[in-house]
C-alpha cells in the first residue's frame, strides 16, 4: 500500500497511546512456544529496539518498535503458550493482556508445520474478538516435509489477513509488516468459529443472558468460559448475571452427561475438530517430502541415549565450567591488564573531589567490562544456542529423573541454566512450570545458583588469591547445596508436585540473528543496571568511606563478621554493599582497603570464607524485588532470612574447618 | 474347578506373560505353589473354556476373553489393595493375601464404587499399575461428578493399555485419560483428544519421561502422567 497513509479518524481513539506527535500503535505476538516468536520479533523490530527491558519489570514480554510507513508501532512478544484456558501464569499474562490492553492487533504466528495444534490456538484467540493477522512460519520446514498450504482459503476460513514467513532468513516480514499497517485501518476480526449443535446452542443461550460486553471479555468468550466453569468467570459474572451462571451450570453438566466427558474437554475435542477439519481443507501433503525429517530423530538417537546422552549433559556443564574458570578468566585479566594502562584501576580515598569521583567512576566501568565481556556475554551466547538449537529440551528430558528428588521436573533445568546468568530473570522463568509449589521451589534454588555476579566474586577473590581448586570446590558444595535444600524444601513446602508435559521441537541449525539477538537482549537487561549501579556505587562507597560513615555499621556487624566468620571487622559493610549487587563487594573490598590485591588484606581462609558468605547470603536487591512481585513479600523475606542464617552457619563451619587444615 | 481357582490361574498367567511372554507349566507351578501335574490339568480346564491357548510342553498364553477377565480380575485385586492399605490402613505385609481373598467376590457395582471412592488411584501400593475400567467413560472426572453409577455407561468394546506399554514405534488411538481434571486439560490442550491416534516415540531409561508423536508434533510426557493415557494400541510401524 502506498506509504504514510493518515492515522486519522480511523479505529476508536481510547485504544491509542499517544508518544509525542505521532500516535503509536500497540501489536502484541501471540503463538505457542517454539514457533518462530522471537525471531519474528527480532525481524520486526530489530533496528529500533527499546531500552525498557529491566530485569524484574518486564522481562515476561519483550517490547520494541516497528517504524514502518511512517507509522510507530510498540511490538509486545508475549509469552509461548498452547491454550489460555489459564492454567498457567503465562497464559494468564497473555489473555489478561489480550483482554485488557487492548492491543490493536494480535498478530498469531502458527507454525505451518504442526498446523493442527497452532490452529487449536488460533480458535481460542479469535474468541477473545481482537483484530487479528495471522502469520503462518517456518514455512521452509513445512515445504521440506511436502506441507504445503492454501493461504487464500484459510484467510477466506479465518475472516483474517494470512502471511506466509520465514522469519529466521527474514522472509515475509516486509509482507508482515504491510499488513500490520493495513489492518490497524481494517481491523480484521476472525469470524465465529461455530462449535458442533448441541455445544453451540447452549453458548448462545447463555450469551443471550449475558449484557452485550461483560466487563474486558466478549460475551461469547464469556459464556464459554462460563460453561467451561471457569472459577475466575464464574466469580465475576455472578452479581450483574445470574441467570447466566445457572444456565450455564446446568448446561455444563448436561452436555457431560452426553459426551461422558467434563466441559473443559469436550470444548477443547470440538476446537480440535474444527481445527482439524480446516487443516483437511487447506493442506495437502507431498509424501515425497516425509524422510527428510528424520535429522531429529537421528540427533535424538544420540542426545537421547541412556548412556551418550549423559556423556554430552556432562561434557555441556564441564565445557561451561572449563570456560568460566579457565578462559574467562584468563580474558578477564588481560582485559584489567590493558585497562589499568589507560588509568590506574585502584581506587582513592583521599585526594580532590574530581579525583575520588573519577576513580570510583572508572573503577566500576572496569569492573563492569571485566564481566560482561569474557562471562555474561560468552555464557548468554552459549545459552542462546543450546536454546534455539533445541538441545535445552533435550536437557530437561535427560534430568527430569533426576529433578523429581527435589519435586521438580525436567522443565525447572531452564530456569536453574538462566540462573548462572543472571538470578532475576531465572526467577521469573519459573512461570514455566505449572504447580504453585514447583514454581515457588525452582525459584528458591534459582537464588542459590552462583550467577554470574556471584562467579566473579569466587574467581576475583577465590581462584585469584588462593587457587582454582577451591573456587571450584566452592561451585561444587553450592551444587550440593542446591540438592540437598530442594529435597527438604519438597518436604517442607506444602501443595503437590506434578509431572512434565513439555513439547520437544525439531533441532535446527541456530540462525545468527536470533542468537546474537537474544544474547543482547539478556546483556542489553543487565548492562543498564550493572554499569549505573557500579559508577554510582564505588563513588558512594569512596565518598561514604572518606567522610567516616562506614564505622558504626561495621562495629554493629562485628559480632557476626569477626567473631563468627573470623574477618576483618572492614568486611561488615563490604556485605552490606554487596546486598546492592553482589559483584560490589570486589568493589567495596577494594575500595575500603585501596587494594586490588586481596591476598594482603586477609588469609586464604578468610578469602575463601568470605567468597562462601558472599554466594549464599541475602539474594540481592533486584533479585528481592523479582521474588516479591512473582511470591509476595512474606515468601520473599522467609528466603532471605534463610539464605542469610545458612550463609553466616555455613560461613562459621567453614572458618572453623579450613582453620585446621589451612 | 472352582471359579476362584481359575481367576488365580489367569492371574498368575498374565503375570508371567508379561515377564516372559509364555506362561511354562513350571513356572505357573512356582508362581501359585501347586505341583506341576495340577497345573497341566487345569490348564486343559482353561483351554477347554476358551481361556487360554495351551500347547502342551510349551505353555500357555491367554486367549482374548481370558485376558480381559485376567485384568479385571488384576484391577480389582489392586484396588482391593489401595482401599485396605489406605483406607483401613492395613499392614503392607497382609494386603496382598486380603485382597487374593476378597477379589473374586467382588462385584461390579462394588468395583465401580470402590474407585470412585479412592479417586480413580493409578497404581497399587506395591507400584503395579490399576488397570482402567471396563466402562465407556472419556475421563474419571466425569463418572466422579455424575451422581449415577460407572455401570450406566456402556461396556468398552476393545481393551485398552497405558501409553507406556507400547513398544517405540507403536500407535494407539486415545480411549480413555485418567486423572484429575487439570492433567486431562492440559494433554487434551496440546492435541491428546479422545479418539485421536499417538505414537510412542521413545521411552527415557529408568521410568523416565515417554516420547509421545500426536498431530505432527512431539511432547515428553511425565512416566506417570503418561500412564494415564489408555489406548487401544494399533499395529507396530518402523
Amino acid at each position: 500500500m502506498p506509504g504514510g497513509h493518515g492515522h486519522n479518524g480511523h479505529g476508536h481513539g481510547h485504544q491509542f497511546r499517544h508518544h509525542g506527535q505521532i500516535r503509536e500503535y500497540m501489536v502484541a505476538l501471540a503463538g505457542n512456544a517454539n514457533v518462530g516468536k522471537s525471531a519474528t520479533f527480532n525481524q520486526l523490530t530489530g533496528v529500533d529496539q527499546d531500552i525498557g527491558n529491566w530485569p524484574g519489570k518486564t522481562v515476561e514480554r519483550a517490547e520494541g518498535i516497528l517504524q514502518h510507513q511512517g507509522h510507530r508501532i510498540r511490538i509486545i512478544d508475549l509469552p509461548g503458550i498452547y491454550s489460555i484456558t489459564a492454567l498457567s501464569t503465562e497464559e494468564q499474562v497473555s489473555r489478561e493482556f489480550i483482554a485488557h490492553d487492548h492491543p490493536d492487533i494480535v498478530v498469531n504466528i502458527i507454525d505451518a508445520s504442526a498446523l493442527e495444534r497452532n490452529l487449536f490456538f488460533t480458535l481460542q484467540l479469535a474468541e477473545l474478538e481482537s483484530p487479528m493477522i495471522l502469520a503462518v512460519n517456518q514455512m521452509d520446514l513445512a515445504a521440506q516435509k511436502g506441507i504445503s498450504i492454501d493461504f487464500l482459503k484459510l484467510s477466506t476460513l479465518l475472516g483474517v489477513p494470512v502471511i506466509p514467513t520465514v522469519a529466521i532468513q527474514g522472509k515475509g516480514m516486509a509482507e508482515l509488516s504491510d499488513a500490520i499497517v493495513t489492518a490497524i485501518r481494517t481491523r480484521p476480526k476472525p469470524h465465529v468459529i461455530l462449535y458442533g449443535r448441541e455445544v453451540e446452542d447452549r453458548i448462545q443461550k447463555i450469551t443471550a443472558l449475558l449484557p452485550v460486553k461483560a466487563g474486558d471479555y466478549p460475551a461469547r468468550w464469556t459464556a464459554i468460559k462460563l460453561l467451561e466453569g471457569d472459577p475466575d468467570t464464574v466469580w465475576e459474572v455472578k452479581k450483574e448475571s445470574p441467570d447466566a451462571v445457572t444456565a450455564a451450570r446446568t448446561f455444563g453438566a448436561e452436555l457431560e452427561t452426553m459426551h461422558g466427558e467434563p466441559v473443559g474437554t469436550i470444548l477443547s475435542g470440538e476446537r480440535y475438530h474444527a481445527a482439524e477439519q480446516m487443516v483437511a481443507d487447506v493442506v495437502t501433503i507431498q509424501t515425497a517430502g516425509q524422510q527428510e525429517m528424520n535429522v531429529t530423530e537421528k540427533i535424538d538417537r544420540l542426545a537421547l541415549h541412556p548412556f551418550l546422552g549423559y556423556l554430552l549433559l556432562i561434557a555441556t556443564i564441564g565445557g561451561l565450567l572449563v570456560w568460566t574458570f579457565i578462559i574467562g578468566a584468563a580474558i578477564s585479566e588481560i582485559m584489567l591488564h590493558y585497562l589499568s594502562l589507560l588509568a590506574p584501576v585502584e581506587p582513592l580515598i583521599s585526594g580532590s573531589v574530581t579525583d575520588i569521583v573519577f576513580n570510583g567512576a572508572w573503577t566500576g566501568f572496569v569492573a563492569a567490562l571485566t564481566l560482561i565481556i569474557p562471562y555474561v556475554i560468552p555464557f548468554y551466547l552459549f545459552l542462546a544456542l543450546i536454546e534455539d538449537s533445541g538441545f535445552l529440551t533435550r536437557f530437561s528430558l535427560m534430568l527430569d529423573r533426576g529433578m523429581h528428588k527435589m519435586g521438580l521436573h525436567g522443565k525447572a533445568i531452564i530456569p536453574l541454566v538462566l540462573g548462572f546468568g543472571c538470578t532475576v530473570p531465572a526467577c521469573l522463568s519459573c512461570r514455566i512450570i505449572e504447580s504453585p509449589k514447583q514454581k515457588f521451589l525452582a525459584a528458591f534454588l534459582v537464588t542459590l545458583v552462583p550467577c554470574s555476579a556471584r562467579t566473579i566474586v569466587i574467581l576475583g577473590v577465590v581462584a585469584a588469591f588462593v587457587n582454582i581448586w577451591w573456587a571450584l570446590a566452592l561451585y561444587l558444595f553450592d551444587f550440593i547445596l542446591i540438592v540437598v535444600l530442594g529435597r527438604i524444601a519438597f518436604r517442607v513446602l506444602p501443595g503437590e508436585s506434578v509431572g512434565m508435559i513439555m513439547e520437544m521441537p525439531d533441532y535446527h541449525v541456530p540462525s545468527v540473528p536470533v542468537v546474537v539477538g537474544q544474547t543482547w537482549q539478556r546483556t542489553k537487561s543487565l548492562i543498564w543496571i550493572v554499569l549505573p549501579s557500579y559508577i554510582v556505587g564505588s563513588i558512594v562507597i569512596t565518598a561514604l568511606y572518606a567522610l567516616g560513615f562506614l564505622e558504626p555499621i561495621n562495629t554493629l556487624l562485628s559480632p557476626v563478621t569477626v567473631l563468627l566468620l573470623g574477618l576483618p571487622v572492614m568486611t561488615g559493610v563490604v556485605f552490606v554493599f554487596g546486598i546492592i549487587r553482589k559483584e560490589m563487594t570486589l568493589l567495596a573490598l577494594a575500595a575500603i582497603f585501596g587494594t586490588t590485591v586481596f591476598s594482603t588484606i586477609m588469609t586464604p581462609v578468610q578469602l575463601i570464607v568470605f567468597a562462601l558468605v558472599t554466594m549464599l547470603y541475602v539474594p540481592c536487591i533486584s533479585t528481592i524485588l523479582a521474588l516479591a512481585k512473582e511470591f509476595g513479600w512474606k515468601k520473599t523475606l522467609g528466603i532471605t532470612a534463610l539464605e542469610t542464617g545458612l550463609a553466616i552457619v555455613c560461613g562459621a563451619i567453614a572458618f572453623r574447618l579450613l582453620s585446621l587444615v589451612m | 474347578m472352582a471359579s476362584e481357582q481359575l481367576e488365580e490361574y489367569l492371574e498368575s498367567i498374565l503375570d508371567i506373560e508379561e515377564r516372559e511372554g509364555i506362561a511354562k507349566t513350571s513356572s505357573i507351578a512356582r508362581c501359585m505353589k501347586v505341583a506341576p501335574a495340577s497345573v497341566t490339568e487345569a490348564l486343559q480346564t482353561l483351554a477347554d473354556k476358551g481361556l487360554v491357548s495351551y500347547v502342551p510342553y510349551k505353555g500357555a498364553n491367554l486367549t482374548e476373553t481370558g485376558r480381559e477377565m485376567a485384568s479385571k480380575v488384576k484391577r480389582r485385586h489392586r484396588l482391593l489393595e489401595v482401599f485396605l492399605s489406605d483406607v483401613l490402613h492395613i499392614g503392607e505385609g497382609n494386603i496382598h493375601d486380603e485382597a487374593c481373598k476378597m477379589e473374586h467376590t467382588l462385584s461390579d457395582e462394588t468395583e465401580y464404587a470402590l474407585c470412585k471412592m479412592l479417586n480413580a488411584p493409578a497404581r497399587c501400593p506395591h507400584g503395579s499399575l490399576i488397570g482402567p475400567c471396563d466402562r465407556q467413560v472419556g475421563s474419571c472426572t466425569e463418572c466422579q461428578d455424575n451422581p449415577k453409577l460407572a455401570a450406566a455407561y456402556p461396556l468398552r468394546q476393545e481393551s485398552l493399555v497405558p501409553v507406556t506399554s507400547l513398544t517405540p514405534g507403536q500407535k494407539g488411538i486415545i480411549a480413555f485419560i485418567r486423572g484429575d481434571s487439570g492433567v486431562v486439560q492440559r494433554l487434551t490442550d496440546l492435541g491428546l483428544t479422545l479418539r485421536t491416534e499417538i505414537k510412542l516415540v521413545r521411552k527415557a531409561p529408568l521410568q523416565g519421561p515417554v516420547e509421545i508423536g500426536v498431530r505432527k508434533t512431539r511432547l515428553a510426557i511425565d512416566h506417570a502422567i503418561a500412564d494415564h493415557i489408555f489406548v487401544s494400541a494399533g499395529r507396530e510401524t518402523s
